[in-house]
């Protein structure tokens, strides 16, 4: 679950694919390790939206994944990584409304096609790798910019 | 270390140290230790789950008494919606105010009254103010302290409205100044209070806000004295104020209703009752949902709303139905909410709810964050370890707050049971062990 010598702390869980029940579990999970780890408000609150919306996207889009959080005091990192049909336009994929979602998951109130978007809006830092046929890797990087700073 | 009032406290003598109360904590904030439940004040919202959890009834909503009235030359009595709900149909709402006036006190504003002035507060700060939605209501302050504790990036969506019991004393204490030419201060207000949570709301009140509210006595309490004084109370319909619609604020629902009055195409609103169904919601919206466009939610943290509070005498169900009809018959509907009036009052800055709700941060393991989540290391490390039975045997709501406890210092691994026999299994093994080994001078 941990790197003992490495300088951050990683938490990793496991995701399901097309797991609407348990959907949103994971962003609670690392929501309230954030917390835990003493994070601002604000950083919690965006990180917890980025996974969210990441782990949205591993369920909706993806045949299964794993979501990683690494903490460190000065950085949050959300990483998403799946095994799905990958992105084959990524730029297109992060204009707002553009949605691959298929009928039955619009239907359900999901895939507005505002999951990348909203990611990028809390993201201080968005990277994306896809390989079609294989699966996406994203990593939202979020920096805490009083990371010393003592909070009661 | 900020101090923290509590209504909610616990009766040692009748504690028997169970778990029930630990597990239905909706902020983990009791354990038991040494066989005694004990409050993490800095925890604790006075919701009152455990008052209602406990089987030994050792847990107890400190509440203010009668004789508090003394204090002051002229009493108010400021009877929350839900109480009318808790007597007989035959009963009228007339002779339960008069009622109201044989146990000492010189008057009754109804909570009704003032939930009308918030109605209208609402309503326009909904049309006047565009910006943050949805925004959620102040009236349950155990819903603002769950906030306050476990959702503090929403705090900004509580609408700086007042609530119905602060409205109502504001609004009675000027009327009598006015009237009778006292002095603020000889003017006692006193709630009639269906939750701890109002207790500690009057106690210490959140934001900078200051109360008007004197006391807050305790609705079983009340109840009882006005069974007793009913044969011969007098009926007071000219004390009834309401239109009804505020009386409906007593229940789940009812705050919405009246606010919605005559605007049901412009807003959408959300009624949300049960402090785990609130979580649930805020949960949702601490992910940046915007709940499908709902403009307004009304959250309670007890089932079925205020009817359904710790302290109330009657079966919630029962005295919804009673209120609801109280609501739709009683009150003068055909003039409608004094809008003109209220509205009058919020221009003026009377039904603000003053100052920043502060986030009481409790979550964090270490106030430096390198040692904060060094330890949150540890706790992942320990709750693997540990079995994930959730049992409470430990004196810990579940696995992952004993892991929490002991990162903090407060518990020990071999507080699990589990790990305890385990660890007496290896130690029982390492005396076979050397049982069975003999000295060179004694063996072959």
């Amino acid at each position: 679950m941990s790197g003992n010598n490495k300088a951050f702390l990683e938490l990793e869980f496991p995701v399901a694919a097309m797991d609407f029940v348990r959907a949103g579990r994971v962003a609670s999970q690392i929501k309230r390790a954030l917390e835990q780890a003493g994070m601002p408000a604000g950083v919690v609150r965006r990180a917890a939206i980025a996974a969210y919306e990441a782990e949205m996207n591993i369920v909706i889009h993806s045949h299964g994944g794993v979501m990683r959080a690494r903490i460190a005091p000065s950085l949050v990192e959300i990483e998403a990584e799946d095994w799905g049909p990958g992105i084959p336009d990524i730029e297109l994929a992060m204009q707002e409304g553009y949605s691959t979602a298929p009928r039955e998951i619009l239907e359900m109130g999901f895939g507005a096609g505002m999951g990348l978007p909203n990611m990028r809006k809390c993201a201080d830092r968005l990277d994306i790798r896809s390989e079609v046929g294989k699966g996406t890797q994203v990593v939202v990087s979020i920096f805490n910019a009083e990371p010393l700073e003592a909070r009661a | 270390m900020e101090v923290y009032f509590h209504s909610v406290t616990l009766d040692e003598s009748k504690c028997k140290g169970c778990t029930n109360c630990i597990k239905k904590c909706p902020t983990e904030a009791i354990r038991v230790r040494e066989g005694k439940a004990r409050i993490i004040e800095q925890r604790c919202i006075d919701c009152g789950e455990c008052i209602r959890t406990c089987p030994n009834h050792a847990k107890v909503a400190v509440t203010d008494s009668l004789e508090g009235l003394n204090r002051f030359r002229y009493r108010v009595a400021l009877p929350a919606p839900s109480f009318y709900g808790q007597f007989k149909p035959e009963v009228s709402l007339g002779r339960i105010l008069g009622a109201l006036l044989e146990l000492g006190f010189d008057t009754v504003y109804e909570v009704a009254w003032g939930a009308e002035a918030v109605s209208v507060a609402v309503q326009e700060f909904l049309a006047r103010e565009s910006g943050k939605r949805p925004l959620i209501s102040s009236a349950c302050p155990a819903v603002i302290r769950l906030m306050q504790v476990r959702f503090p990036t929403l705090l900004d969506h509580v609408i700086p409205v007042d609530s119905p019991m602060e409205a109502a004393a504001k609004m009675a204490k000027r009327a009598k100044v006015q009237e009778l030419g006292l002095a603020e201060e000889e003017i006692g207000a006193f709630f009639i209070t269906p939750c701890p949570a109002k207790v500690t709301a009057v106690k210490q009140p959140f934001g900078d806000n200051r109360t008007y509210v004197d006391g807050a006595i305790s609705m079983s309490t009340v109840y009882g004295e006005v069974l007793k004084a009913l044969p011969e109370a007098q009926d007071r319909y000219d004390l009834v104020q309401s239109t009804g619609l505020g009386i409906g604020w007593g229940y789940s629902g009812g705050e919405n209703r009246a606010i919605y009055q005559g605007q049901k195409s412009r807003f959408s609103f959300l009624a949300v009752d049960g402090i785990h169904s609130v979580i649930s919601l805020l949960e949702q919206m601490e992910r940046g949902d915007d709940l499908k466009g709902i403009d307004y939610v009304e959250a309670q943290a007890c089932i079925g709303g205020c009817i359904g509070g710790p302290l109330v005498p009657q079966n919630r169900f029962v005295s919804r139905v009673q209120l609801a009809r109280i609501a739709d018959t009683i009150g003068r509907p055909e003039e409608g909410i004094k809008r003109e009036e209220f509205l009058g009052l919020w221009k003026e800055g009377l039904l603000d709810l003053k100052g920043e709700i502060r986030p009481r941060p409790v979550m964090s393991l270490d106030p430096d964050i390198r040692k904060a989540i060094a330890k949150l290391e540890q706790l992942e490390k320990t709750v693997e370890d540990l079995p994930g039975l959730d049992c409470g045997s430990c004196g810990s709501p579940n696995c992952r707050a004993l892991a929490e406890d002991i990162v903090r210092g407060n518990a020990l691994e071999t507080d699990c049971v589990f790990k305890l026999r385990e660890r007496v299994k290896e130690l029982a093994e390492e005396m076979v062990e050397l049982a069975q080994k003999l000295p060179p001078a004694m063996g072959k």
